[in-house]
């Protein structure tokens, strides 16, 4: 990590953030005495007590058991389709910016475009027809989560290329897709690491959104977003099925919004 | 002038590169839009072939957005695949609801937003500042259908103050009424909003504060009140700017709240348009609210233009 030393504390506050939340979702099994889905019918619907600290849902399932579980689809899903979407958006910005002419206002009405059209509905109409799996999943979210980084990466690289080392670069003979590389993208870095670490949150929102509605990720697995999607009828008898799955998108995304925040501005 | 024509000018190939992607997206669909129909044991393959011919599906893809686009701009915008009605009139009959919505979430997070945004930027770095921004952070951090369960749950389950959701009640339907149904999902929304906002204004308004002329101001003894208001006033432009914009996608991102609220709305009928796969009125929807974007984002534009002497130059 380049940038000042508020930057990086920043950064590792958040790489320890992200990293707890790692583990505990890869340690789950070992956490938890009650393996995901097992059902024990004889204690449906039963309130959070000293044997089931979140309750049971309306299989006999542990709740706690299933928030720890679906920890590994909901931050695999907010981290990798932040990845992706970052990373298209930084090579659709620093190509533009860099080349300009044409394939600049190409790529640039297909930013605009899609950042017209509302975010959600898109996301929730392409997930309804086209049913994804998981890593189908990953790729949607991040193909409406890339424009806000093109846009910052593409104005920085156009202040970028006007600087003389880009010019000195240039001059001593590097090719242009050198200049890019060791030049251009190096420089911009910073500018995605916050965009990546702001769209963290975003994706992870996003997906539960997806599965509230019952188009994101499909029971059996069990993500935060479609336990709160199955929760949502009992809301009222059983009020726990729908509490803690929230809590815990809630928990993780407010981590690492506030770790995006700082790096942001560093206090 | 001309520069302005030319900035109108610009939102057309916008809208139409949106028609053509919101056309692809529903027609590029494996089965395409009446894929729905394939699971139904009622429907034979000749009743498919004449509901495809019917709705003109037999013709080539490009012959059949042309026709849709053309439809789409003088106002034919099909007939609703689920109960056969025309989308315009679908749609304009939630538009009311949505609206009233949208408005009373606007005014809320407006309220919220100008004292919190502006003593946040004032006083930089206090732990006011900080307690506003972690709020802000919290609030962007909200997955609003689970906050909307949780509000039903405290104050209409629990606590019986509020209605827990719907635009009115059944028998009655006077303003008090009808204000009771609006408090749930208001909050909801505007509490979103206001937290994003607040963080625009913040900085808008931090960025205004640094400038030279602030500086200038305090020189010439001016009191500090007034230098605020100064200073305010410089950062209203770009801040009406965001809320203007934030405006049009409230209207769709009120998805999610007026789904959890029953709440009559444009967001009700695009879910249940997308559980039935009602494609006529889910590709009016998308139309529609990206339309609405571009547009109000022209409008900004524009009014930037008129009202700032620094962009007209």
């Amino acid at each position: 990590m380049s940038g000042a030393p508020a930057d990086r504390a920043a950064f590792r506050r958040m790489a320890v953030v992200v990293g707890a939340c790692l583990v505990i979702a890869l340690i789950a099994p070992l956490l938890s005495p009650y393996a995901v889905d097992a059902s024990d019918l004889t204690l449906r619907r039963q309130a959070p007590s000293a044997t089931h600290w979140f309750g049971t849902d309306d299989l006999g399932r542990d709740v706690l058991t299933r928030v720890l579980h679906g920890a590994r689809v909901s931050l695999a899903i907010g981290l990798l389709a932040a990845l992706l979407s970052s990373a298209l958006g930084a090579a659709v910005g620093a190509v533009a910016g860099f080349a300009g002419g044409r394939i600049d206002a190409a790529l640039m009405r297909l930013t605009d475009t899609v950042l017209a059209v509302p975010r959600l509905p898109l996301l929730m109409i392409l997930a309804a027809i086209l049913q994804p799996s998981i890593p189908l999943l990953i790729v949607l979210v991040a193909a409406v989560g890339w424009m806000e980084t093109a846009r910052v990466v593409r104005a920085e690289t156009l202040s970028l290329v006007t600087r003389g080392f880009v010019e000195a670069a240039s001059a001593l003979g590097l090719s242009r897709p050198g200049i890019l590389r060791r030049h251009l993208l190096p420089n911009v870095m910073h500018l995605v690491v916050v965009s990546a670490t702001l769209a963290v949150g975003r994706s992870m929102l996003m997906e539960s959104a997806l599965s509230f509605f019952g188009v994101g990720v499909q029971p059996p697995a069990a993500s935060w977003g479609n336990m709160l999607y199955q929760a949502q009828g009992s809301m009222t008898s059983e009020p726990w099925l729908a509490l803690f799955p929230g809590l815990a998108i809630f928990v993780t995304a407010l981590a690492v919004n506030l770790a995006g925040d700082r790096l942001t501005e560093p206090a | 002038m001309t520069a302005t024509l030319r900035r109108i000018l610009q939102a057309v190939p916008l809208l139409l590169l949106i028609s053509i992607l919101v056309f692809a997206l529903i027609h590029l669909a494996p089965g395409g839009p009446l894929a729905i129909y394939l699971e139904n044991p009622n429907v034979t393959p000749a009743d498919l072939e004449r509901l495809r011919r019917s709705l003109g599906l037999d013709r080539p893809l490009p012959v059949q957005y042309l026709s849709w686009l053309a439809g789409f701009v003088t106002g034919d915008w099909g007939f609703s695949f689920s109960d056969g009605r025309p989308v315009m009139t679908r749609i304009l009959e939630r538009l009311p609801a949505t609206l009233e919505l949208v408005t009373a979430s606007l005014v809320v997070a407006l309220l919220i937003t100008l004292p919190t945004g502006v003593i946040a930027a004032v006083r930089r770095r206090s732990a006011v500042d900080r307690a506003i921004v972690t709020l802000t952070v919290a609030g962007i951090s909200l997955p609003a259908f689970w906050f909307g369960l949780l509000l039903q749950l405290v104050f209409a389950v629990w606590l019986g103050w509020l209605p827990s959701s719907g635009r009115t009640s059944l028998l009655s339907s006077g303003f008090g009424d009808r204000l009771q149904h609006l408090v749930l999902p208001a909050t909801v929304l505007a509490l979103l909003h206001a937290a994003a906002w607040t963080r625009y204004l913040r900085s808008a308004m931090g960025q205004v504060l640094s400038q030279r002329f602030v500086l200038a101001a305090r020189g010439r003894g001016l009191p500090e009140r007034r230098v605020r208001y100064h200073a305010l006033r410089n950062a209203l432009l770009p801040f009406a700017t965001v809320v203007l914009l934030d405006a049009a996608i409230m209207v769709s991102g009120a998805v999610v709240t007026e789904s959890v609220f029953a709440w009559p709305g444009l967001g009700g009928l695009f879910t249940e348009a997308l559980a039935r796969r009602d494609y006529t009125v889910l590709m009016a929807f998308l139309m529609l609210s990206s339309t609405a974007v571009v547009v109000l984002n022209l409008v900004a534009d524009l009014s930037y233009r008129l009202l700032d002497p620094r962009v007209r130059s």
